[in-house]
């Protein structure tokens, strides 16, 4: 009986060693647990969003495995990433929840970063929008009167020349507006403090955050909306964000202030990064290995957890108003986000030496 | 309000509602027990209850389970002298030594009782201003901040222990360690010594864990008693809630500070501890007693580190920002639930947020309540001969240090801040000094960068900044005057007493160790300015200048080792004290520990702890063998169950790296 149990195990030993990942027919999680790595700490946007789908995930796998939020914070989610990348197999058992600050630096080619989108592939994406908004102080009642404050200095509080922040700065050069940044704020809460405070008089907040607490200053006569960034179409074209579609987009604005249509390398630099940033702010990967049944078995999943009614309710808290997308859909913003052209990058780097004296060099 | 007030008694008075908040608590504590988990791997417990229940009752079992996190860590503070989360750093002080006279039961229920009238405090408050609170919240400015961060360090002076330049240096020190990882204007790195895991700076719950405990354990495992010395427990709860009654006026004051202080956004709770413990060494006549088992230290920070969260809810839910770690983890269960708190809350739905409020409240008396039952039957941990405590102790620190980051490089800077505890220990310099300059230092320059691009000079005449001006003044002025009336040390780094040092202090002979301390402090100073030097202007200045200042006060503490008069409180040695008998080598001790850490990297936490237990328990402790297979065994086990059960990440080593039992 020995012997045979013995051969058993050992002909499984070899038939999973030939045939790496090669478990046919559907993929089965039963009595397993997967890991939803998250590499930033506790409490954040990132962990909010893998927490709301850890549960639906959890509900949706074949064999309503068990899945745990795992936070590993550290380097701006450089930590967590590295990790995954030398640690993930490609089972579908370690997926990675990453954000726009990891897709920055590794745009960037910060030093830190030991991780390669296309040795990864995209599960599932999600993005967000944001709102650009002024101080009521400023005398404008709305983007129309933008031209009015072009020459008005004003001041901008962002986390740091490579942060996503860099999305709004960059545009708010492109549309010639007079800002200073100030470098060091900790983070967007805390740029919108600032402005409430009148430390700073333009700020922008993502989609959620806007809606929350930036529409009560709004009505209360504090803050004038200026405009959204807008967001892609299925041909990955800018259109006005569904989420405020009284607003202009920023492609609206440049061809109210240039009198064009927007172009131009500076302009296709910040399209670039604001794709990474924005609509694809959230990727769920796994490595690019992973069985494709593994892949189809979370893609199903999450397609059928969006009509979950439970899932539905809890949604706009969440996410907002955008969708959680998947298949062809996550993997035209897969590549958008992640394929940015040399020469944008290049242009940027240019752009932050000679504006901020920031040399990624070294 | 009366009628929101009174529509959210309501809603706390229903059965259902304290019972699921109940279960909150019990949750909470439970967890929170464990150095380093706190509230995050309870949220996570908690979050598969949390869906499909309905959103009142699952906002019970969330506020349960928040409220008590500053609770439960009280525990290994008081009687491990672990401070396991920073809000309980301070505790430590007055905690652990009189958990070493015997009188574990008597601190833990004087600090359960403070926690509940913090809480209790922290609501009443919160009521009357919650409404009214925004404008105040807002004059709160970058200068503002940056000035409550001078006051927090201006606490250093009462915190100096032996001597100002010592506790200056420490200081300094302890903000160059703070100034670790990215600058906070430029974003550039800096003092990393090319380590990837110090860009992000050292995490504070391991130098608080390193400089605290790892000195403790290692004092006590020389000394090889228990850590209650009789082996008896003296004090009873009864005497803990007396010692309440009787400094009343303290606790309202230290609750109402961490309430204003936990309000603030962006200065965090990580000092109000601080706060409150340099506040009552202020104020208090006979100083004498601090550091050595003043129940006074007790009361004051666990009253305003309980009162701190209530504060922190106003910027929670008044803006949207957490104002503390365990906030952001409510504010977190909050979204995922389906309440959007924000401004729009507190005017829309005042009743919602009062129910938050008191649900609070009651979770902390709750909390607390259970906390003093069970203070005694735990106390009793304390009567253990050390040699069997002290490898579970080790073991837990490791556990609560992997948690900040979950990163093997927490350990090995466990081990680091752990060795430069035990000098610092050793040579008498201010621990609570350190731990204020590095938590304050990135607060400090980046309010500061903050201001001077806001306001440049100008921000000098800034009222509020004139007022907490005045406030820093008014308290460095106390301090020095109480300081001249009580000539008897002010041992603010307490836990260096204990059994090890007698009352009076004995001058070193032989000054060379301490010089070489200072030497290597001086090195460690002078590779950050130069690796700062390397930035550009606005990431270099500030470590730059506190690196001059902390050097220069290296060279006077040198000066006055080498040349000054006999009798300087400023010459101290632990190693050199006379009539103290010869004691078990330090390096010894301290290989153990190493050895734990180093058998984490080969083969993980569960694995290494049973044999490395077993091991210490059999070679050091003596115990019989049946005895110490039983305890390795069942450690491990208990590790192997947290690991599955409350699935929380432990460090994992080469071995299973090998074995591919993934990341």
């Amino acid at each position: 009986m020995r012997t045979v149990a013995r051969r058993d195990v050992l002909g499984a030993a070899f038939a999973a060693l030939t045939v790496p990942g090669a478990n046919l027919g559907a993929a089965d999680f039963s009595g397993r647990v997967i890991e939803l790595l998250i590499p930033f700490k506790e409490g954040g946007g990132s962990d909010t969003w893998g927490r709301f789908n850890a549960p639906y995930l959890s509900r949706y796998l074949p064999g309503r495995p068990t899945v745990v939020v795992r936070n590993v914070p550290g380097g701006g989610s450089i930590t967590g990433a590295n990790r995954f990348a030398a640690r993930a197999r490609p089972d579908g058992l370690t997926v990675l929840g990453t954000s726009a600050s990891t897709q920055f630096p590794y745009l960037m080619g910060d030093p830190r970063v030991r991780y390669d989108y296309r040795d990864w592939r995209v599960l599932m994406a999600y993005g967000t929008g944001g709102v650009v908004y002024v101080s009521s102080r400023l005398g404008i009642a709305d983007p129309t009167e933008l031209a009015r404050i072009a020459s008005v200095p004003l001041l901008y509080g962002s986390q740091g020349p490579t942060s996503l922040d860099l999305v709004p700065v960059l545009a708010f050069k492109l549309l010639g507006l007079n800002v200073r940044t100030i470098f060091g704020i900790s983070g967007r809460g805390a740029g919108r403090l600032a402005f409430e405070r009148g430390e700073l008089n333009i700020d922008y907040q993502t989609s959620t955050a806007y809606l929350r607490n930036v529409v009560p200053l709004i009505e209360r006569g504090d803050a004038v909306p200026l405009f959204s960034w807008g967001t892609l179409d299925e041909q990955g074209r800018l259109v006005r964000d569904p989420s405020f579609p009284d607003l202009p987009h920023i492609g609206e604005i440049y061809e109210a202030v240039h009198g064009r249509v927007p172009a131009g390398i500076a302009w296709e630099s910040w399209f670039a990064f604001f794709t990474a940033g924005f609509p694809a702010q959230k990727l769920l990967v796994v490595p690019s290995e992973t069985p494709d049944d593994v892949v189809l078995a979370y893609e199903d999943a999450v397609q059928a957890y969006k009509r979950d009614p439970e899932y539905l309710a809890g949604k706009p808290a969440a996410l907002g108003t955008y969708e959680q997308v998947t298949g062809a859909a996550a993997q035209t913003i897969y590549e958008l986000a992640t394929d940015v052209p040399a020469s944008a990058i290049a242009w940027v780097r240019d752009w932050l030496r000679e504006d901020f004296r920031v040399n990624l060099e070294g | 309000m009366l009628e929101a007030l009174t529509a959210a008694i309501a809603n706390l008075a229903t059965v259902e509602h304290v019972l699921y908040l109940g279960v909150g608590v019990v949750l909470g504590l439970t967890v929170g027990v464990f150095p380093g988990l706190g509230g995050i791997a309870g949220l996570s417990l908690l979050m598969p209850f949390l869906y499909g229940m309905d959103t009142v009752s699952a906002l019970a079992m969330l506020i349960g389970l928040v409220a008590v996190i500053p609770t439960s860590d009280t525990f290994t503070s008081v009687l491990m002298g672990i401070p396991g989360s920073s809000a309980s750093q301070a505790t430590v002080l007055d905690g652990f030594p009189l958990s070493q006279q015997g009188q574990a039961s008597r601190a833990l229920a004087a600090a359960f009782g403070a926690s509940l009238c913090g809480g209790l405090v922290g609501a009443v408050i919160l009521t009357f201003f919650v409404q009214i609170a925004r404008p105040l919240i807002l004059t709160f400015g970058s200068a503002e901040l940056f000035m409550l961060a001078v006051l927090g360090l201006s606490m250093v002076g009462v915190l100096s222990g032996s001597g100002l330049w010592k506790g200056l240096a420490a200081a300094g020190l302890g903000m160059t360690m703070g100034s670790i990882g990215a600058a906070p204007a430029t974003g550039e790195f800096r003092i990393t010594f090319g380590v990837d895991y110090l860009y992000d700076g050292l995490p504070l719950v391991v130098v608080g864990i390193g400089l605290f405990a790892i000195p403790e354990i290692i004092g006590l495992l020389r000394a090889g008693s228990a850590i209650a010395t009789s082996g008896r427990l003296a004090g009873s709860w009864a005497d803990g809630l007396r010692d309440l009654v009787r400094h009343w006026a303290l606790c309202l004051r230290c609750s109402a500070l961490g309430t204003i202080i936990g309000a603030i956004p962006g200065l965090g709770g990580t000092v109000v501890d601080w706060l409150a413990y340099g506040h009552v060494v202020q104020v208090a006549k006979d100083k004498s007693r601090f550091g050595k088992g003043d129940i006074r230290g007790v009361l004051a920070p666990e009253s305003a580190n309980n009162a701190k969260e209530g504060g922190g809810l106003m910027p929670t839910l008044l803006f949207g920002i957490p104002g503390s770690g365990a906030m952001a983890v409510f504010l977190g269960g909050m979204v995922l639930l389906g309440i959007e708190a924000g401004p729009a809350m507190v005017s829309n739905d005042l009743d919602l947020t009062y129910t938050i409020v008191w649900s609070l409240a009651l979770a902390n008396v709750l909390g607390a309540g259970l906390c003093i039952v069970l203070a005694r039957p735990i106390a009793r941990l304390t009567t253990v001969p050390f040699g069997y405590l002290a490898p579970f102790m080790i073991v837990a620190i490791s556990f609560a240090a992997f948690q900040a980051t979950r990163s093997l490089m927490d350990l090995v800077a466990l081990l680091g801040i752990g060795a430069l505890g035990v000098l610092l220990k050793r040579f008498d310099w201010s621990r609570p000094a350190f731990l204020i300059g590095f938590v304050l230092a990135p607060q400090a320059e980046g309010y500061l960068n903050l201001a001077a691009q806001f306001y440049g000079w100008q921000m000098l005449l800034r009222p509020g900044v004139l007022i907490i001006l005045a406030i820093t003044v008014v308290s460095v002025w106390f301090g020095a005057r109480g300081a001249r009336r009580s000539p008897v040390a002010i041992a603010g780094d307490g836990a260096a007493s204990g059994s090890a040092v007698p009352a009076e202090r004995a001058e070193a002979v032989d000054p060379r160790p301490q010089l070489v301390f200072v030497a290597l402090a001086a090195g460690i100073v002078v590779y950050a300015v130069a690796s700062s030097l390397q930035r550009s202007p606005l990431a270099w200045m500030f470590p730059a200048i506190i690196g001059i200042a902390t050097l220069l006060a290296c060279v006077c503490l040198a000066g006055v080792l080498m040349f000054a008069t006999p009798g300087t409180r400023l010459n101290f040695d632990a190693e050199q004290l006379p009539g103290t008998a010869p004691k078990r080598g330090i390096s010894i001790q301290f290989a153990w520990i190493a050895g734990f850490i180093a058998a984490t990297a080969f083969a993980g936490l569960v694995v290494a702890a049973a044999v490395w237990i077993a091991l210490f328990l059999r070679f050091k402790a003596g115990a019989a063998v049946g005895k110490t297979l039983l305890l390795a065994g069942l450690t491990s086990l208990a590790l192997w169950g947290v690991e599955r059960v409350l699935l929380v990440e432990l460090p994992r080593g080469v071995l299973q790296l090998w074995w591919g039992m993934g990341p």
